[in-house]
């Protein structure tokens, strides 16, 4: 199965290490990767600053770079971004040349851990991490995804790995893209309790699907000289692998999953108890 | 008050929030408490979403066919003896109602709780009527009144910034001898408001929705004085906002159950009311009934991508939801419509200059849209203020516009791209400051204490990670691992 690999601006420019656990963990479960050199970013920080129009050639690049590749599956390590990715469709619906190619893009668009837990049925990638650790929900990635389950089932089977609840998991981290620079008054008090609130767990890791909110929450970690280890999910995934643990979704159940994996967002509200949070 | 609460600058405001450690930790008490009461109403009630897709299309339709709908609201309101006066602007709102105080030759006028006669600046304008007493007798309203007229805060919890201490304080100044116990200091408004209802001549209410097809004033509240301030007075006033109507008590039952659900995590409120001017043979209710339909910029949004805000139905669930909310407050926002919807509707009902920044104030969490019973998608409509003013903009040089456009290009044009990326940051390396690193696992190439221009809001706050040398990038680490693939493959 070929699958490029979306790298995401923010991977690309700080975390080689997100991409290269994604991409070893999908080729452990036998992905054909590639990478078009091409592709930049899902043209968030412009679109959400309000400048839609100049947002829209950054959608057309990113779409002409991702086809550019005969793929099965798009996958990428950000929920936000993934689902910025998905939601090309509707940005470009009247655009004669790119509306069909951005459904293209959406139909095979996937963040990393659904696309692992939903797409090859992966029920316990094989690692291990002996760890407490507790978990940060990205906004995007629940409330437009619509992507509640996959990271909890995937890291409730990681070896000797102990989840924690977050509390007020529902909230913000602040991050926001350019609004944690535009309004950092308004962020620092928005990561500060997100920060008190992984510290109240007592956890000694700190996970997300989302690098840009770990960005976030790490910096203002660091910048009150608090301790904390931060991995995104790949990492997690990539740790101590030990093949033959590795359990899959029974049959049965796959298609189901499938379909959950195009929830597009907004279908459940006020779910504050997530599975496995 | 009008819309606007404060002449300071946002930033002001914001600093003035921050420092309020106490409404901070009111509002976020006051959210996890919602979130579960609200989250269990919900829940009793069974296939929710379903629910807001029928609270949705209601409104939506509502909002379509609204001049028909007013027109058969004000038909009917008539037919029942009953006075309509459409107000396009506060000015014509407040003033009509002055008048009519004036002209009726009122002393005592006995309100309840509503957002659009706070809209309108209305006690202010009744107040300077010579003779003229006037008393809010929802409990809220009532200790902002006799807190010198402090902002409301929250649409459906007004004094959410205030203790009890400070209540009794306030009530201290009007007799009051007690504790700081609430059940206490409620006993005594209610005696205290009791004597008003009895010699009122005016009542005023708002309307939670007007009932198209028969002319009913539907009200919901907690404590009745709604229904006392309605049965009591001679005169009555309801003032309404143009887009609170249903067609028909059917889609008042829906909404007014997904409303009470909504704001205050109940299945009903405590009263439910659907009112009109007095029948003959019937002792309660007013002689005199009067409607105020008041637009007051509520048409700027029809036709337009915002027209989905009139759908709201001020439950105050998003504000409830708010991360910003919860840490600004409703004085940070500087509008009587605070959080996200206040953040949309009050640029709709009073333009960029003045409320321009609140769209800005959002991390688009999407936590608003998420929640809104009747599906308005809040954080969409904030992205597409920003588009509207950034057209605006268009010919700005402004620095971060320049920038924020350079970004669009640089996002866009694959070598522009590359090149940032194989560009060794030497550029960067002065930034760098050895301050401790006490995150593992971030910061493998060292942190960014001060970064200049559009990233020093970043490192105002927090730090930021160095950038991997070019070799070091993760697209270089896949073009070897490729090869080293390929050159297996070969063997
Ligand atoms: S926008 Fe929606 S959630 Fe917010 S007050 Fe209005 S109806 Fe309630």
């Amino acid at each position: 199965m070929k699958v490029v690999i979306f790298s995401t601006c923010i991977v690309d420019l700080f975390f080689p290490n997100v991409g290269k656990a994604m991409v070893e963990v999908l080729e452990r479960f036998g992905c054909d990767t590639e990478m078009p050199v091409k592709q930049i970013c899902c043209g968030q920080p412009t679109f959400n600053s309000g400048y839609v129009k100049e947002t829209q050639p950054v959608f057309r690049n990113q779409i002409d770079a991702l086809l550019s590749i005969d793929a099965d599956y798009i996958v990428g390590p950000a929920g936000s971004c993934v689902n910025m990715l998905r939601e090309f469709q509707v940005q470009l619906k009247d655009d004669p040349e790119y509306a069909e190619k951005a459904k293209q893009v959406a139909a095979k668009t996937w963040e990393f851990s659904q696309f692992l837990y939903r797409v090859l049925g992966v029920l316990d990638a094989g690692a291990e991490l002996d760890a407490t650790a507790t978990y940060h929900r990205s906004c995007h990635m629940t409330r437009l995804l619509g992507e509640r389950t996959s990271p909890f089932v995937l890291l409730d089977h990681v070896k000797d790995l102990k989840m924690v609840p977050l509390p007020h998991i529902e909230n913000c981290c602040g991050f926001g893209g350019l609004f944690s620079v535009k309004e950092p008054e308004i962020s620092k008090q928005m990561v500060d309790e997100k920060v008190d609130d992984v510290i109240s767990t007592g956890a000694s890791v700190l996970i997300s699907a989302d690098p840009a909110c770990l960005m976030n929450i790490a910096g203002r970690f660091n910048r009150r000289g608090e301790k904390i280890k931060i991995m995104h999910i790949a990492e997690v995934l990539n740790h101590n692998v030990d093949p033959s643990r590795v359990k899959y979704v029974p049959e049965a159940e796959r298609d189901e999953l499938y379909a959950g994996g195009y929830n597009q967002g907004f279908t459940q509200s006020d779910v504050k108890k997530e599975v496995g949070a | 008050m009008t819309i606007k609460t404060s002449n300071e600058p946002f930033l002001t405001r914001l600093k003035e929030s921050e420092q309020d450690t106490f409404m901070q930790k009111a509002v976020a008490k006051a959210q996890d408490a919602q979130w579960d009461k609200r989250t269990a109403a919900r829940n009793e009630l069974g296939h929710w979403e379903q629910w807001r897709d029928l609270g949705e299309q209601i409104r939506q339709h509502v909002i379509r066919y609204l001049p028909d709908y007013l027109e058969e609201f004000a038909d009917n309101i008539e037919k029942h003896g009953g006075h309509v006066f459409f107000a396009k602007t506060d000015k014509e709102a407040s003033d009509f109602i002055k008048h009519l105080a004036e002209e009726k030759q009122v002393h005592h006028v006995v309100k309840s709780k509503s957002m659009v006669t706070t809209e309108i600046d209305l006690d202010k304008e009744l107040l300077k009527i010579p003779g003229l007493s006037l008393l809010e007798t929802d409990l809220a309203e009532f200790i902002l009144q006799e807190d010198d007229w402090d902002e409301p805060t929250h649409i459906v919890f007004p004094t959410l910034h205030k203790n009890r201490d400070q209540i009794r304080t306030i009530f201290q100044k009007l007799g009051y001898t007690g504790d700081n116990d609430p059940q206490h200091l409620a006993r005594f408004a209610r005696t205290y408001l009791r004597a008003s209802f009895l010699k009122a001549d005016m009542g005023i209410t708002g309307c939670n929705f007007g009932v198209a097809d028969s002319g009913l004033i539907n009200l919901v509240t907690n404590e009745g004085n709604a229904d006392l301030v309605m049965a009591i007075p001679k005169t009555q006033v309801v003032v309404m906002g143009m887009e609170r109507l249903v067609p028909s008590l059917k889609e008042a039952e829906v909404l007014d159950n997904m409303l009470a659900r909504s704001a205050v995590g109940q299945k009903l409120t405590s009263y439910c009311s659907f009112s009109t001017r007095q029948v003959s043979g019937e002792s309660d209710g007013p002689e005199d009934f009067y409607v105020v339909i008041v637009d007051n910029g509520r048409s700027n949004a029809l036709g337009t991508p915002f027209e989905p805000v009139l759908q709201c139905i001020r439950c105050g669930a998003c504000l409830n939801v708010c991360p910003v909310y919860r840490h600004i407050g409703g004085h940070g926002y500087g509008s009587i419509y605070p959080g996200p919807i206040g953040a949309v509707l009050s640029p709709v009902l009073r333009g960029y200059e003045q409320f321009g920044d609140l769209p800005f104030a959002s991390s688009l969490c999407g936590a608003c849209t998420e929640t809104c019973p009747v599906r308005i998608p809040l954080h969409e409509l904030l992205i597409k203020h920003r588009q509207v003013m950034m057209n605006k903009l268009h010919t700005d040089k402004s620095f971060n516009n320049v920038i924020m456009k350079g970004i669009g290009v640089a996002t866009s044009t694959p070598a522009m791209f590359r090149m940032a990326l194989t560009a060794d940051h030497v550029a960067m390396a002065p930034l760098t400051k050895h301050a401790p690193i006490t995150v593992e696992n971030e910061y493998p190439e060292g942190i960014i204490r001060k970064a200049p221009s559009m990233a020093k809001g970043w490192t105002d706050v927090r730090d930021l990670p160095e950038m991997p040398k070019h070799s070091e990038n993760f697209r270089s680490w896949f073009k070897q691992h490729h090869k080293e693939q390929e050159a297996k493959q070969d063997d």
